[in-house]
């Protein structure tokens, strides 16, 4: 099936390191999707806030977009934009709801609505089209000897009727993916607890004891940092760390990564696609603790080897 | 609490509205109160979200509307995802919303004020845009400073671009909003 891209409004600003990452990845597990051209906003949270036929609306333009590729279905790194496309073509599917689509639109979608491109998460794609051994096999640089608690947020999978991916409330998508890259995956309780969402910005109050509570548990769990697949979640758990450290009235110091990031830091990739300078909270102790554990196993091969090699020296020496 | 006489203040139609324009049937909660255990929004709340459910149920339509957690819900979905008899919740929370908009019931001007500020960014150039959020927020609010901890941050980061990515198709999207306005318009007379 030929998949269309559509990056989301945040990859050009608060996620550009998410964008960047994701095609890099994709790039490297040889897996290709046109971006569409002149995409729209999805009008993410606050259209169906406001209302669902003007969501549907301006998710319906980008069907539109996405049919000019030729592409049956489409591709988003990020979860907000999958649920409001996906949402659109499951309520669309209802005639009335429809046509009070069609008619905010300056041409109306195409008639049969079983035919509206079906939307996928590039997570998704990723895990299904490629699968945890595939991944296991590109892996250069281990992440060794790391903890990580993988927090997919609200939106990934739920809810489930629509979604269709992954378990609502116990999701192992990123927990697969990490694992297959060599960490160790903590088993972390707040998986798809909210971290405040979009409240950021009204009630900086909500996100930070939200999002203050995912670090702490996250922390508490022993985790040397946090993977995301959301910008949302991301600039939450990163940008906004700080903000949650004086709700909480503690320090997190909490490296989050988006997952993208370290598939690519485990392949090898270069630094300019994964960005790890965007990140707010300082990468680099976790990046010297995986260094250092990689250090500490290649140095006990060489002096297992070294060992046996003077064993066996030792006895062909005795045997001679 | 204070007392409510159900045979002065019950809107007989009211569970079937909210029923019909969400397509749930809200006959069936139970009151065994999963979705209220599982809110994240749950302790910024004046109204749980059980106590909307039984007062939709109930036909209190001024109890079920005129609450601050209509807004304050951050459409997570945990409620829909724990609900024993598969009510979509969330879908409930979010039609009472639009319904209290419709009454002229906002209850949180900067929650409210921040949607709307996304929305006209999304209006003016075809996608959102942070920069551009947060000055119609300002100046819609005269709110928002507690945000500025983050600028510095993010600019020297470069990822608050200056200047929007106008896409050709902004018109096409401007003219979605003024078809919704005028059906908005035709909705009230």
């Amino acid at each position: 099936m030929k998949l269309a891209y559509y990056p989301g409004c945040s990859g050009h600003g608060t996620s550009k390191e998410y964008e960047s990452s994701t095609r890099a990845v994709c790039r490297a597990l040889g897996l290709e999707f046109a971006e569409i051209e002149d995409w729209s906003c999805c009008g993410s949270t606050p259209a169906h806030a406001m209302d669902t036929v003007l969501s549907g609306a301006l998710a319906a333009r980008n069907f539109k977009q996405i049919a000019l590729t030729g592409a049956e279905g489409v591709v988003t790194p990020c979860p907000s934009c999958l649920a409001n496309l996906k949402l659109a073509r499951h309520r669309m599917q209802d005639a009335a709801f429809k046509a009070r689509v069609d008619a905010l639109l300056d041409s109306p979608t195409v008639e049969n609505a079983e035919a509206l491109p079906e939307t996928y998460s590039v997570l998704q794609i990723i895990l299904e089209q490629i699968g945890p051994e595939a991944i296991r096999a590109r892996v250069t640089r281990p992440l060794e000897g790391v903890k990580i608690a993988t927090y997919y947020g609200c939106l990934m999978s739920r809810p489930a009727d629509v979604m269709q991916f992954d378990d609502p409330e116990n999701p192992t998508a990123m927990d697969k993916i990490m694992e297959a890259l060599g960490a160790e995956v903590v088993d972390f309780p707040l998986k798809t607890e909210c971290c405040g969402a979009a409240m950021g910005v009204a009630r900086q109050d909500v996100t930070g004891s939200l999002s203050g509570r995912i670090l702490a548990t996250a922390r508490s769990f022993g985790a040397d940092a946090v993977v995301t697949a959301c910008p949302l979640c991301h600039m939450n758990l990163d940008l906004r760390q700080g903000q949650a450290e004086r709700q909480m009235r503690l320090k997190f110091r909490l490296p989050v990564f988006y997952y993208t990031q370290l598939m690519g830091l485990a392949f090898g990739l270069p630094d300019e696609t994964l960005k790890l300078d965007k990140l707010a909270v300082d990468p680099a102790p976790f990046l010297q603790l995986v260094a250092r554990r990689r250090k500490a196993r290649i140095d006990a091969a060489a002096e297992a080897a070294r060992a046996a090699m003077e064993k066996a020296e030792s006895e062909e020496g005795a045997a001679s | 609490m204070a007392s409510i006489r159900l045979d002065q203040v019950r809107d007989a139609g009211f569970l079937h509205e909210v029923e019909e324009e969400s397509g749930q049937n809200i006959s069936t909660c139970y009151q065994c109160g999963n979705c209220t255990a599982g809110c994240p929004g749950a302790g910024f709340y004046d109204r749980q979200v059980s106590q909307i459910m039984r007062a939709v149920q109930l036909g209190l339509k001024d109890e079920a509307l005129r609450n601050r957690s209509l807004w304050l819900c951050l459409s997570c979905s945990t409620c829909t995802a724990r609900c024993p008899n598969n009510i979509d919740v969330a879908r409930v929370m979010e039609t009472l919303r639009h319904m209290a908009r419709r009454e002229g019931l906002v209850q949180d001007r900067p929650i409210e004020s921040f949607w709307k500020s996304f929305l006209d960014t999304v209006k003016l150039t075809g996608r959102s845009f942070e920069i551009g959020v947060m000055a119609d927020y300002m100046m819609r609010t005269g709110r928002g400073w507690g945000n500025m901890d983050m600028a510095p941050a993010a600019l020297l980061k470069g990822k608050l671009p200056f200047l929007p990515s106008c896409i050709r198709g902004r018109d096409e999207v401007a003219r979605i909003f003024k078809r919704y306005a005028e059906t908005k318009k035709e909705g009230q007379q």
